[in-house]
């Protein structure tokens, strides 16, 4: 039974010790929590300053070999160059609009593919059955050797990239969109028809709101799918992007471009998974605050 | 038409067999014989597992007997109607819609157009006590609350046909006295016909015209008890009368029954 839970005899017998103690142990709960927060940041940061002060020292008393490892320094002041003077394909920021320009087309292309086939074959036992085996084929595939097939196809302007990204970001927001149409709540289900929702509206009302928190779970990942198959596609060949950076760095034995592009990638990724969680977070404010989101 | 002399819910020798997942054959309920008059309230009862909940279905239209008639108001069930409203024992409200979007969801699926179907989800609201949570979610509330969403949802669609299956089984035992007495309220209104399954046979006796025992699964109907106790009741106060007493003796003998034998089945399948 879910009842009031008795009162303890002490909270009982003690009421004003009780109210004078309260504010002042939640104050001390709270400067504890603070003072935890701040100890998990310095360490972190320090973490950070010893691994990047290792590096740099060990390359640069070359107990490690600084043209392959390269540096810190060296990488920023990469970064640095191609901030102030542009990159030999241009600026460095229409690098990275070109590359995030093809992981969004992708991304999006991928998402709204994944999301109406997976609620399709999730609701209709036919599709899923006729279809079934062949999705798990293709799964099966490898999916990054398509990319200079894509490339063959579709050129070296940014259609072979948008086509990687795709089958990198398709199946696993297919499989998340088919399981959430699958573990949609019966009961959910049979209450819509009883107020007498037809079944178009039981899928656009019931069974795809069911199934956002599947779908989001693997649009954190897929979006970090579409940038690899942008990536790897300019790298195969293309005429500008962040890929094609990493190449040409490559090709002229310049490692601290290779990881400077990784570190711009990086953040790039960062940022979008910050508008990612926020768009959650107002996608899911009907979810109790502790639900793991 | 003879639809309107007909009574509201009829069984003739329903049945319902379910294939299990193994492949087997599994009778839940069997050769049902029921009447519900036209603004009858009638209470199932009957041991956990009998076939209750199986026996609704079966009315609402969400599953088909495989074996005899269901008819409502004169006619065969075919699939959900839009005479039925379900209260069901699980939490169905929709997690992602506020309490007002919940209860305006049954006119909206029905057609209605936007502002008359919130007019008419404020009024049950408010009827239900709930106008000051209308911008809630449901995981704001607590269980009662919910229940009462649950009912107004179900109201606001005006149902001829009420369905309730143990729907307040999960609350505390004063939050269950006080829903009841206000479902008797909210139900006088609207000469509804209900069906209201309970394994709580007090419950049963304090809120039925009309009280039906079920057998052991596979349930069949066992006895029907009809109820005399004058309206309008208040649950606390209608059981401690002695005539209440004396009903819930006699429908017990014919309930205990059931309930050693399920128990008595459970002990050996534990065995
Ligand atoms: N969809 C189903 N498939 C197979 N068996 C079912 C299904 N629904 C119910 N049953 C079985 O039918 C019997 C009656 O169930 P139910 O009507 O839920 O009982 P009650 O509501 O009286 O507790 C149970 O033995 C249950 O396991
Ligand atoms: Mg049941």
């Amino acid at each position: 039974m879910s009842g009031v839970p008795p009162m303890s005899p002490e909270v009982l017998s003690s009421p004003v010790a009780d109210t004078v103690k309260t504010p002042d142990r939640a104050h001390t709960r709270a400067r504890a929590a603070r003072r935890r927060r701040a100890v998990v940041a310095a360490v972190r940061v320090l973490l950070l300053v010893v691994v990047l002060g290792l590096w740099e020292a060990l390359s640069r008393a070359e107990v490690i070999d600084p043209f392959n490892f390269s540096m810190p320094s060296q990488i920023w002041d990469q970064i640095w160059t191609w901030i102030t003077h542009g990159t030999a394909l241009g600026s460095l920021g229409e690098q990275i609009w070109y590359t995030l320009h093809e992981a969004l087309l992708g991304w999006v292309f991928g998402v709204v593919a994944g999301v109406v086939l997976g609620i399709a074959l999730g609701r209709i036992a036919l599709l899923a059955d006729v279809l079934g085996p062949y999705i798990k084929v293709l799964n099966s595939i490898p999916r990054i050797v398509l990319a200079p097939i894509f490339v063959i196809w579709f050129g070296l302007g940014p259609a072979s990239k948008v086509a990687s990204a795709v089958v990198l970001v398709f199946f696993p927001v297919f499989f998340n969109a088919f399981q959430g149409a699958r573990e949609v709540d019966r009961n959910l289900v049979a209450n819509a028809r009883i107020l007498g929702a037809s079944d178009r509206r039981v899928t656009l009302q019931v069974v795809i709101p069911s199934a956002t928190s599947w779908i989001f779970t693997s649009l954190h990942v897929s979006f970090g799918f579409a940038l690899i198959g942008a990536i790897v596609g300019e790298y195969i060949g293309a005429t500008k992007g962040i890929g094609l950076l990493v190449a040409q760095s490559q090709g002229t034995f310049n490692a601290g471009g290779v990881y400077a592009a990784m570190v711009i990638l990086a953040a790039v990724a960062l940022v979008a998974e910050g508008l990612l969680t926020f768009a959650e977070r107002r996608v899911f404010r009907w979810k109790p605050a502790d639900s793991g989101h | 038409m003879s639809a309107d002399t007909s009574p509201a819910i009829e069984l003739r020798g329903a049945g319902k067999i379910f294939k299990t997942p193994s492949g087997g054959l599994h009778t839940a309920v069997r050769d049902l014989d029921l009447t519900v008059g036209r603004g009858e309230f009638v209470a199932v009862v009957g041991p956990t597992g009998c076939g209750k909940s199986t026996t609704l279905t079966l009315v609402s239209g969400l599953e088909e007997p495989t074996e005899g008639e269901v008819l409502v108001a004169g006619e065969p069930v075919r699939g959900v109607g839009d005479k039925v409203g379900f209260v069901f024992q699980q939490d169905a409200t929709f997690p992602w819609r506020t309490v007002l979007s919940n209860v305006v969801a049954g006119p909206r699926f029905r057609g209605v157009p936007k502002a008359e179907a919130k007019e008419k989800a404020r009024a049950w609201l408010a009827r239900v006590g709930l106008t000051a949570f209308e911008d809630r979610y449901p995981h704001q509330l607590s269980g009662g609350q919910r229940k009462r969403v649950a009912l107004a949802a179900t109201f606001v669609n005006d149902p001829e046909i009420l369905l309730m299956d143990e729907p307040f089984s999960a609350l505390d035992v004063q939050t269950r006295a006080l829903m009841s007495d206000e479902l008797m309220e909210l139900w006088a209104g609207t000469g509804a016909s209900v069906v209201f399954v309970t394994h709580d046979l007090e419950e049963s006796i304090a809120l039925a015209d009309k009280v039906v025992v079920m057998t052991a699964g596979p349930a069949t109907v066992k006895q029907v008890f009809d109820i005399g106790l004058p309206r309008p009741r208040k649950v606390e106060e209608v059981r401690l009368e002695p005539q209440f007493v004396e009903i819930y003796r006699e429908i017990w003998e014919s309930l205990g029954e059931e309930v050693r034998i399920t128990r008595e089945r459970g002990a050996a399948h534990v065995a």
